[in-house]
């Protein structure tokens, strides 16, 4: 047998994870703060913190359900536009910031719900291609739109100006946080199991009883939620939005960072979203050569590592300090210790009624 | 005569013999099918199927290559809609429902090409099984309230109690697609009874397994029958297989059901002898 044994308890797991994360959110921000990382850098780093949510809300709709769509940027878009517009009818009030980002990711949900029902009757590279339409469609309607309702709401090309700068550094990651919290612990319950056995096999899937349409359209819409809150996000630390910038490239930006990374990998996506954020600002001395160094190293990648950098491997922080714990103690016999249960008593089991 | 013309098959008269057996005879059938048919354009693959099956029976579906076997599995789990006929599952008609439905209902089935989870751990492939045997929500998955643990917590128990009736609860964290071949064909069979079912339908589940794999299989069919207390329905071409542990036997060649009955019945049945080894020349 697999080791697979938990060492650590349960709610001591999450209190490690949650106390780290606590600790590096206090340590940058203090780093921030204290101005011992440049303004510049500390701007990249909230920009690596809006690509982390883009690539693992991306992941749940490619990586796990096993879908490919390619307007991803269109659902930042409405996120963007959203929040960016309620704070600046709110003036820039921080309290009601949390509400633009939720409400910003709420109607992104909305559209991806609307998208989703008649896309995911559609598979492979006719979903990429209605999703890809629809991503412009909103680039579309975002150029044009003041001057078909008379509204004066996106300006048009010129963009939303002078948006609020109401996010920083701790924002920003802890809404990394809460998103790779709630994508995780949605993917090890009995939903993300459904979600990823769509992905595996429709037709097995459904023969379990598994109501396939009703989970694609899950995964999707909570992709596109999360997207919208990292559109919010991009708003309030950009303070400037213009309809370019959602563009097709940037649907496919995010995809590469999902690929790079590994589909079907959280820490993958978290790795690769930082990575290629990170490069091209490292490679600007080399202003020339910047974009061919980042595009050899997407070949490289996919040639000697083509299921991405991660694969789908998952790291746990737990599961290695269990193995750590093991080697250290160096007894392997005790683990292993499986319930040895009589075989009639399943049935048993089975006859006192279903699970509760 | 067009040599693809053929004669008419002599139908043995439906639904008798009745192929219950006794214990089960004054129970309603887990499954009565009635003039089941099913055109493809104008191809008939299925045509006037009868059958019902005892609520603890084991029944066999038998035929040679394209004779409509996995045709009237497809029809029974709505993967294919039928254009005749109906289908009672536990009195209940099913005309309308979707796969899924009739799963809940108690439908379920394993495929002749394996179909399982393959990246995914043996567990995880049992625990999709019993998706609806779990009850708790989204909210509760990602709060993790005591109402997530305590599913998971009894989920695990029934899976790898499950598990251990193909003595597979040491593989529970091996990759499905990892595994030899009999023991995927193994796992089917453990997530299909992971929907709780009150039909198991098996596609063909010991092809490709050797002699004693295929003598432990039948010792573990009739286990899970005996039980579980369901009615098992099975397509094999393993002849051992099928007349030592089938109860009632049905026959299908060209789509049509061309003999019933217990296994001494079909193997002394004239039709039977010329679907599957042809008939004498002089007979023509």
């Amino acid at each position: 047998m697999k080791n697979n044994e938990k060492i650590i308890p349960m709610p001591l797991r999450y209190l490690i994870n949650i106390v780290l994360f606590v600790v590096f959110l206090l340590v940058m921000n203090n780093l921030i703060v204290s101005g011992t990382i440049p303004k510049y850098y500390a701007g990249v780093i909230s920009f690596i913190g809006v690509n982390i949510i883009l690539a693992v809300s991306l992941n749940i709709a490619t990586g796990y359900l096993g879908q490919l769509p390619l307007g991803h940027a269109g659902f930042m878009a409405i996120g963007a536009y959203t929040s960016a517009l309620i704070m600046k009818a709110a003036s820039g009030s921080a309290t009601i910031f949390p509400f633009a980002l939720i409400a910003g990711g709420l109607i992104a949900a909305l559209f991806g719900l609307i998208i989703g029902i008649p896309a995911l009757r559609l598979k492979g590279d006719y979903l990429a291609i209605l999703t890809l339409g629809f991503g412009e469609i909103i680039r579309v309607i975002l150029l044009n739109i003041d001057n078909v309702l008379g509204f004066t709401l996106t300006n048009g090309a010129a963009g939303l100006q002078k948006i609020p700068k109401t996010t920083n550094f701790l924002i920003t990651f802890i809404m990394v946080g809460i998103t790779c919290y709630v994508i995780h612990t949605m993917m090890k319950s009995r939903h993300g199991r459904a979600i990823l056995s769509i992905r595996e096999n429709e037709i097995a899937s459904e023969s379990c009883g598994i109501n396939t349409t009703y989970y694609k359209t899950l995964g999707f819409v909570v992709s596109a939620f999360f997207a919208g809150i990292a559109g919010g996000l991009y708003a309030g630390n950009i303070g400037i939005l213009s309809p370019s910038a959602f563009n097709f490239m940037k649907s496919i930006e995010i995809l590469v960072m999902v690929v790079l990374g590994g589909m079907g990998s959280m820490f993958g996506s978290v790795l690769s979203a930082t990575v290629l954020t990170a490069l091209p600002e490292a490679l600007r001395r080399f202003e020339d050569y910047r974009m061919v160094v980042y595009s050899l190293v997407l070949v490289i990648v996919m040639i000697f590592k083509p299921s991405g950098l991660m694969g789908t491997y998952d790291f746990s922080l737990n599961g290695l300090l269990d193995k750590l714990i093991l080697k250290f103690r160096g007894n392997h016999t005790e683990k292993g210790a499986m319930p040895q249960e009589k075989k009639g008593e399943a049935a048993v089991r089975k006859k006192e009624g279903k699970l509760k | 005569m067009s040599k693809y013309k053929k004669e008419p098959v002599k139908l043995v008269p439906v639904p008798s013999p009745n192929i219950i057996p006794e214990r089960d005879i004054d129970k309603t059938p887990i499954l009565e099918v009635s003039h089941l048919g099913i055109d493809f354009g104008g191809l008939t693959a299925v045509d006037d199927f009868n059958m019902a099956i005892g609520r603890t029976e084991i029944a066999g579906l038998i035929g040679p290559n394209g004779a409509g076997k996995t045709t009237v599995f497809n029809l029974l789990t709505k993967v294919y809609q039928p254009t005749r006929g109906t289908i009672m599952l536990d009195g209940r008609d099913t005309a309308g429902m979707n796969t899924i439905q009739v799963n809940k209902m108690g439908i379920a089935r394993t495929f002749q090409n394996i179909r399982l989870f393959k990246d995914l751990t043996v567990l995880d492939n049992v625990l999709i099984g019993l998706h609806n045997e779990m009850d708790y929500h989204l909210p509760s998955a990602v709060l993790r309230l005591p109402s997530y643990w305590r599913a998971e917590r009894i989920a695990k128990e029934r899976a790898l109690e499950l598990l251990s009736i193909f003595d597979m609860q040491d593989m529970a964290y091996a990759k499905a697609g990892s595994l030899p071949y009999g023991a995927q064909r193994r796992l089917e069979i453990v997530r299909a009874l992971g929907t709780n079912p009150a039909l198991l339908l098996l596609d063909e589940p010991a092809a490709g397994m050797n002699p004693s794999e295929t003598a432990e299989l039948m010792e573990n069919i009739s286990k899970i029958r005996d039980t579980f207390q369901i009615a098992i329905m099975l397509i094999e071409h393993d002849m051992n297989l099928v007349m030592g542990i089938c109860e009632g036997i049905c026959v299908l060649n060209y789509g049509k059901v061309i003999a019933k009955g217990s296994p001494e019945d079909i193997q002394a049945s004239p039709q039977v002898i010329e679907a599957y080894l042809g008939k004498k020349k002089e007979d023509n």
